[in-house]
C-alpha cells in the first residue's frame, strides 16, 4: 500500500535523458516551466505538450507511472478547475442560475489551468524519475555554488537533502514493517471516527519516531568515523560535464522556449 | 487428528503487475498439527517472512487458501480479524515495535484490542510477563529503559499475552547474546507446554532447530523443498549446502568423521552424540 507511494521515485535506465547532466535537466525543467506560464494559447499549449510527450517516450519510462503520480493531486485540480470555472467572467454565458455564472471564458481558463498544473507535475516527474537522488543534488549543489559565495551553506544544504530522499523509501519500509508488526497485535487503522483513527497511529508514530532517531544518529556516527566535515576542501569522485547530448537538450529547449513566444505574438 | 494450520497451494505475487513483479511463494502446501514445534530455514529472501505473514493474513494471498481450523481465514472478515489473535505473530527485532509508556501498558495493548474486560487484560498481561521473566517494577517502567535483551522479552510478551494458539516467531533470538539466546528460547517453550501451543520459529541457527524442533519447513526460492523431521532434513546435508544453508556443527563433525572411515549414525543435536560416543566408549572398553 505504502510502497505504491512515487514521491522522488527513481526508474533506473540509460535513456538519452538518463545519462544528460543533472544540471541540463533542472534548467530544462526550470526552462519549461517558464515557458508554460508565457504560453497562453492553446497552439501553444499544444507544442509544449508534444514536446513533453517526445521527452517522455525517449526517456523509456511507462506513461503509467506518470499517470499513477497524478493520483494524489486529483482533489488539486478539481479545486483548481472549479475555481476558474466559476471565478471567470469573459466571453459569451452559457449558465446563470442563482449566484453561478458559467462562461465560455471560464471553461477555456479551467481547462488550461488544468493542462497547465498536468504538464507542470510531469515535467517534474520526468527529472526525479530520470535522475537518482545522488546525481540531482550534485546537480543542485552545482548549480546553487555560486551562492557560496554570500555565505549560503549549499553543500550542507544539498547533502541534507539527499539524506532526506535516501531515507524516504527506508522510512516506507519502516512504517510497513510497523504497522504490520501493531496490526499482528490487532491494531485497526481502516475503522471507526476520525478521532479514533488518529489515535491509532500512535502505535505507529511513535516507534517510526524512534527509530529515525536512532537511525539519525548511527548516520552521524559513521559520517563522522569517515571524517566527514561538510564541504570545505572536499572533492568529487564524478565530476559533472557538460556533454554533446546536453547542448541537444538546451538547444531544443531554446527552440521551445523561442517558438511559444513568437505564437504568443499572435495570440495563438 | 484434524490439522489447526493447513495451507493448500498457496503463492504470493508482490507488486503485481509491475515492473517489480516478484513472486515471493509459489505453491507452498503443508499441515500443522497442533502442539507441534516447527523450524522454517531457508535463505535471505526464500519466502520465510511473507509465508509468516500469510498464516495470520496479514498480507492476502494471490492464490491459494489458509485454513485455520478448517475455514479459509479469508472468507469472512471477522475471521480473518481472528486469525491474528489465534495466530500470534512476533516480528523480527519485535523490540522496535514498542511505543507504549509503560511495559504493562505495551503488553496489554494486543489483549485490549480483542475487547477483553480490564481483569481479563490484567490477568493476562501478568501472565504473558512471568513467561517471559519480566518482574513487577518492571512492568511499571518504561519501556525505552530496558536493556535489548529485556525489550525482546516485552515485545514477545505483547504476543503472548493474546494467547494464541499458534505463535510464530521470525529470528526471536537474532542479535542476543548467548544468555538472551537461551532464556528467549526457554520462555518459548514454556509458553508452549503451558498452553499446548503451536510454535513456528524462523531461525538462522541450525542448532536451535535442530534442538528444538520436531519439523522442519525447508524453503528454497518461494517454493517449499523439504518438509520432515530435522533428523531426515540434516541428512540431505549435501542439498543443504547448496541451498546455501547449513548444517549443525555437531553433523559437521560426524560426517567428517565417517569421511575418516569411523562407523557412526547422523546425529544433529549434542545430546545424540553424546549418547553414541559414550555407547562406542562404553562398547569398546568392555571388548
Amino acid at each position: 500500500m505504502l510502497k505504491d507511494i512515487t514521491l522522488g521515485q527513481y526508474f533506473p535506465g540509460n535513456s538519452f535523458i538518463h545519462r544528460l547532466d543533472p544540471r541540463t535537466k533542472i534548467l530544462m525543467v526550470i526552462v519549461y516551466i517558464v515557458t508554460l506560464f508565457m504560453a497562453g494559447g492553446w497552439v501553444s499549449y499544444g507544442l509544449m505538450l508534444a514536446f513533453l510527450a517526445c521527452a517522455i517516450r525517449i526517456s523509456t519510462i511507462a506513461p503509467k507511472a506518470f499517470i499513477k503520480g497524478m493520483k494524489p493531486l486529483v482533489m488539486i485540480l478539481a479545486f483548481t478547475a472549479i475555481l476558474n470555472l466559476f471565478f471567470t467572467q469573459e466571453g459569451t454565458v452559457l449558465l446563470d442560475v442563482w449566484i453561478v455564472t458559467i462562461t465560455t471564458g471560464g471553461i477555456n481558463r479551467a481547462l488550461m489551468m488544468m493542462a497547465r498544473i498536468l504538464m507542470l507535475i510531469s515535467c517534474s516527474f520526468l527529472l526525479t524519475y530520470t535522475t537518482s537522488p545522488i546525481s540531482l543534488t550534485d546537480g543542485l549543489e552545482s548549480l546553487l555554488g555560486p551562492l557560496k559565495k554570500i555565505g549560503v551553506p549549499v553543500h550542507e544544504l544539498t547533502m541534507m537533502m539527499c539524506i532526506a530522499l535516501r531515507f524516504i523509501p527506508t522510512l516506507i519500509e519502516e512504517t510497513d514493517k510497523i504497522m504490520s508488526a501493531q496490526k499482528a497485535r490487532g491494531a485497526d487503522f481502516e475503522t471507526g471516527s476520525l478521532m479514533e483513527r488518529a489515535k491509532a497511529l500512535i502505535p505507529i508514530l511513535v516507534p517510526l519516531f524512534i527509530s529515525a532517531f536512532r537511525r539519525a544518529d548511527e548516520l552521524a556516527t559513521a559520517m563522522e568515523c569517515r571524517c566527514y566535515q561538510g564541504g570545505g576542501g572536499r572533492t568529487k569522485m564524478k565530476q559533472l560535464h557538460y556533454r554533446r547530448g546536453d547542448m541537444v537538450a538546451f538547444g531544443s529547449g531554446a527552440v521551445l522556449a523561442a517558438a511559444v513566444l513568437l505564437l504568443g505574438q499572435f495570440g495563438l | 487428528m484434524k490439522p489447526i494450520l493447513e495451507v493448500k497451494d498457496l503463492s504470493y505475487i508482490y507488486s503485481a503487475g509491475t515492473p517489480f513483479e516478484h513472486r515471493a511463494l509459489d505453491k507452498v502446501s503443508f499441515q500443522v498439527r497442533s502442539g507441534e514445534f516447527i523450524g522454517i530455514i531457508g535463505h535471505t529472501g526464500s519466502g520465510k517472512s511473507t509465508l509468516m505473514q500469510q498464516l495470520n493474513g496479514l498480507l492476502k494471498p494471490t492464490s491459494g487458501t489458509v485454513l485455520l481450523d478448517g475455514q479459509d481465514i479469508w472468507s469472512d472478515k471477522k475471521l480473518t480479524r481472528q486469525a491474528r489473535f489465534r495466530v500470534g505473530l512476533v516480528f523480527q527485532y519485535p523490540e522496535y515495535q514498542l511505543f507504549e509508556e509503560t511495559v504493562y501498558q505495551d503488553i496489554a495493548f494486543g489483549p485490549k484490542n480483542m475487547g477483553l474486560c480490564k481483569e481479563d487484560v490484567d490477568r493476562r498481561v501478568r501472565e504473558a510477563a512471568s513467561f517471559v521473566g519480566l518482574t513487577e517494577e518492571q512492568l511499571e517502567a518504561s519501556p525505552f529503559d530496558l536493556s535489548g535483551g529485556q525489550k525482546r522479552r516485552v515485545a514477545i510478551a505483547g504476543v503472548i499475552a493474546m494467547e494464541p494458539e499458534v505463535l510464530i516467531l521470525d529470528e526471536p533470538t537474532a542479535g542476543l547474546d548467548p544468555v538472551g539466546r537461551a532464556g528467549i528460547l526457554g520462555n518459548i517453550q514454556d509458553y508452549r507446554k503451558a498452553k499446548n501451543a503451536t510454535i513456528m520459529m524462523v531461525s538462522h541457527s541450525m542448532d536451535d532447530v535442530a534442538r528444538l524442533t520436531d519439523r522442519l519447513l525447508v524453503l528454497n526460492g518461494s517454493r517449499l523443498v523439504m518438509d520432515d523431521t530435522p533428523q531426515r532434513v540434516f541428512a540431505r546435508a549435501q542439498e543443504l549446502v547448496d541451498m546455501g544453508l547449513s548444517i549443525p556443527q555437531v553433523t559437521q563433525v560426524f560426517l567428517h568423521l565417517r569421511k575418516l572411515g569411523l562407523d557412526v549414525p547422523n546425529v544433529y543435536t549434542v545430546e545424540q552424540a553424546a549418547q553414541v560416543l559414550t555407547a562406542r566408549k562404553g562398547g569398546a572398553g568392555h571388548a
